[in-house]
């Protein structure tokens, strides 16, 4: 009797509510134009100076709308995540204007998070770098405004090249016997700092042999990563991570931060690195001893293509103050502070125009330039790109191959299941 | 014993009411919602309102029991909780007895330390651990002169690492229960032992580890449910799960797989199976101990 009540009870409330909560999707915003724009940007190692930039932008544009202020918070990156699930399930914690990575974009647009932008009746527009524009694009609608763009040539150390009688590599496939010359002539140096989760650093590799993570087939996206071009570019990639050039066991845990570290340290005679890294590489002890080039592709004179790695700037859906939002990401992602930007942090601009100025001002610049007018590469722009990084796909994928002992043609395999998966496939 | 009158169980369900409620509310209702949501397919779009939801059934849980990787990081996670508990019972038991032996002032010292290492946070005492097994800098290293040496790389070393972490971080609960055990068994019990004549190793087996029984239990499944969701140490201490993933064990796939990969209903099937296989393991040695005429 007892059972049948308490079991009737049960099912009463399963009953009930028989599904798990859902937030309604959000609302499109009002069109206020006073009171407070809530704006959102990722912090920094060292964020005093976009601070200053920053507060910067806010002052004019405080100052040009009567009744508005701004108020900025600087989020974790490592957090992220979390920060924009959270105010995309709750639009009344939610800012206005967003900055936010381009591989996130995706999965942002798809939980309902951005809205789309009408960039035709702003001048500016038009300068932006296309193949930089198509990173803040999704099925070819535009949701966010290339803040800064990032992308990836070759460091090495000049006195140690000079010292060997070197000259830096003109082929990818002469990087692994260029670097294991290194070490057997400098055995406590890394003969190139090649990380097994620095996925931004490897993929070029794929790239540069014709291969590439996944390609579009109809409306779906197919894993590649085990095609035979993409495999030769992962095994000449994974070739580097051995104890003769860089012992798994001190690289293969490695990021994109860590292997830079290395390089640093004054630890590794070539690395991989981001314009981004330029400013703190001089500011370590490799600071006036080293170099940068494109990294060269499969043939003498090409260039690997890079990842067009950068920021966003975008407009919350739910936003009940859209024109101001508009107007504060054109003025905060327009061409005037985007060169504020650059002299605050190097970032590089996503404007044609600005860029060659800074270009033609900053001859360091030369090489990241060069890459990236030799064309760069995105990951692909879909949703499930999120949950394939969140799963480590590509990071386990290297690491298999190059600590684990795995065979690489069973590792991509694995992987491209893995992938295809996770696209639906 | 006074005969039972009709009634008496209404009154004692209004007593435990109160409490019933409360229970059912702060563990029922998360678990409705854990096993709800691991029948849907449920991600940060169905969350936000922007997709429809779809009911799988058991959908999710056929996926995660089709998965090579499930079974192996099941394993894994069940050898590595085994070898928790085993070195945490053992070093916790021997440190009590120890403190029964030792003067005020060693004892008070023995105490200090491991209440230390109890109230370090888990995070902060990873990270700690991490910079004295540090590769390069390394206080460890620089002890042993194997400077360049990775704690963490080899999988079965950095396993290790980890489980001394766990053991270091928990050892002090079993130690201070079982102190306290010790202490509760009356005087007269030993002095009537020893002038029995039994020796130490017979009072300690006949005497004192079935008087400590109760108490054994209480640490033992304690420690296998702390041990089998450990998550904090090898997420920060492997990076996450170490190279490849091969230092993985369930929480912290689970994460990694669903939570990172906003799955959710994938991830929440994933709870459910840890629940039940939780459930099981207590429910086992409690009947075991029933039948072995041990009353709790």
């Amino acid at each position: 009797m007892r059972i049948a009540v308490a079991a009737a009870a049960v099912g009463a409330v399963v009953l009930a509510g028989c599904a798990p909560v859902q937030s309604g999707s959000a609302p499109t915003g009002g069109d206020e134009r006073t009171g407070q724009l809530r704006v959102w940007l990722f912090d920094e190692v060292n964020r005093g100076p976009k601070e200053a930039v920053v507060r910067e932008a806010v002052t004019e544009f405080e100052r040009a709308h009567q009744g508005v202020t701004v108020d900025v918070q600087y989020i974790q990156v490592q957090t992220r995540a979390e920060r924009f699930k959270a105010a995309f399930s709750d639009p009344a914690s939610a800012p206005d204007v967003a900055e936010f990575g381009n591989t996130d974009l995706a999965g942002y647009v798809a939980g309902g998070g951005f809205a789309e932008l009408d960039l035709g009746q702003w001048p500016d527009a038009k300068d932006l770098l296309p193949a930089v524009l198509d990173t803040g694009k999704v099925d070819g609608k535009v949701y966010g405004v290339p803040w800064y763009v990032g992308v990836r040539a070759l460091y090495y150390r000049t006195d140690i090249f000079q010292e060997l009688n070197l000259a830096p590599p003109a082929k990818l496939d002469e990087i692994a016997p260029l670097a294991r010359r290194i070490r057997a002539a400098k055995p406590d140096m890394l003969g190139i700092s090649a990380g097994g989760k620095y996925t931004y650093g490897a993929m070029p590799f794929v790239w540069a042999n014709g291969g590439d993570i996944a390609r579009k087939d109809g409306d779906k996206y197919v894993s590649t990563i085990d095609s035979p071009e993409a495999k030769a570019g992962l095994r000449q990639y994974t070739e580097l991570i051995a104890d003769d050039i860089c012992p798994p066991a001190q690289c293969a845990g490695n990021g994109g931060d860590a292997s830079v570290e290395a390089f640093r340290a004054g630890k590794a005679a070539m690395v991989v690195g981001g314009d981004f890294n330029r400013k703190s590489v001089d500011a370590s002890s490799a600071a006036g001893k080293y170099a940068v080039v494109p990294l060269p592709g499969k043939d003498a004179g090409d260039i690997a293509p890079a990842f067009a790695g950068g920021n966003l700037l975008g407009v919350m859906k739910g936003s009940s103050r859209r024109t101001l939002a508009d107007e504060f990401v054109r003025l905060l992602g327009g061409k005037s502070y985007q060169r504020k930007m650059f002299d605050a942090m190097g970032n590089l601009p996503t404007f044609g125009d600005v860029q060659a100025d800074v270009a033609k001002a900053n001859p360091v610049l030369d090489p990241f330039i060069r890459t990236l007018e030799a064309g760069t590469r995105f990951v692909p722009v879909t949703p499930d790109w999120a949950k394939i990084d969140a799963q480590a796909v590509l990071p386990t994928l290297l690491q298999q191959v190059a600590a684990g002992g795995e065979d690489l043609d069973r590792a991509a395999a694995q992987a491209a299941e893995q992938m295809n998966a996770a696209f639906g496939g | 014993m006074m005969p039972t009158r009709r009634g008496d169980g209404r009154i004692a369900f209004a007593y435990l009411a109160p409490a019933l409620l409360v229970l059912a509310g702060l563990l029922g209702y998360p678990i409705y919602q854990l096993v709800l949501i691991s029948l849907f397919d449920y991600g940060q779009e169905q969350v936000s309102g922007g997709a429809p939801l779809t009911f799988l059934g058991l959908g999710n849980y056929a996926e995660l029991l089709s998965q090579d990787r499930f079974w192996a990081v099941l394993g894994q996670t069940v050898g590595f909780a085994a070898v928790c508990v085993a070195g945490t019972l053992l070093v916790g038991a021997a440190l009590a007895v120890l403190a029964t032996r030792v003067r005020t002032w060693a004892r008070m010292t023995l105490f200090l330390a491991a209440l230390g290492a109890w109230a370090t946070p888990a995070v902060a005492g990873s990270t700690i651990w991490l910079f004295l097994f540090d590769a390069n800098f390394g206080f460890v290293n620089e002890v042993l002169g194997t400077t360049g040496f990775s704690w963490t790389y080899d999988r079965w070393v950095a396993f290790g690492l980890v489980a001394a972490q766990v053991v270091w971080c928990s050892f002090p609960f079993v130690m201070v229960t079982l102190y306290a055990g010790i202490k509760s068994i009356p005087g007269e019990v030993l002095e009537a032992a020893a002038l029995d004549g039994a020796s130490t190793a017979k009072t300690a087996t006949s005497v004192i580890l079935p008087l400590l029984r109760p108490l054994l239990i209480v640490v033992t499944i304690q420690s296998v449910i702390w041990d089998f969701k450990v998550f904090t140490q090898v997420y920060i201490m492997t990076g996450g799960g170490g190279i490849a993933g091969r230092n993985l064990v369930l929480n912290v796939y689970a994460y990694q797989q669903a939570f990172a990969a906003s799955e959710y209903g994938l991830g929440a099937s994933i709870g459910v199976v840890m629940t039940v296989l939780l459930l099981a393991v207590t429910v086992g040695y409690l009947r075991a101990l029933r039948r072995s005429g041990e009353v709790l």
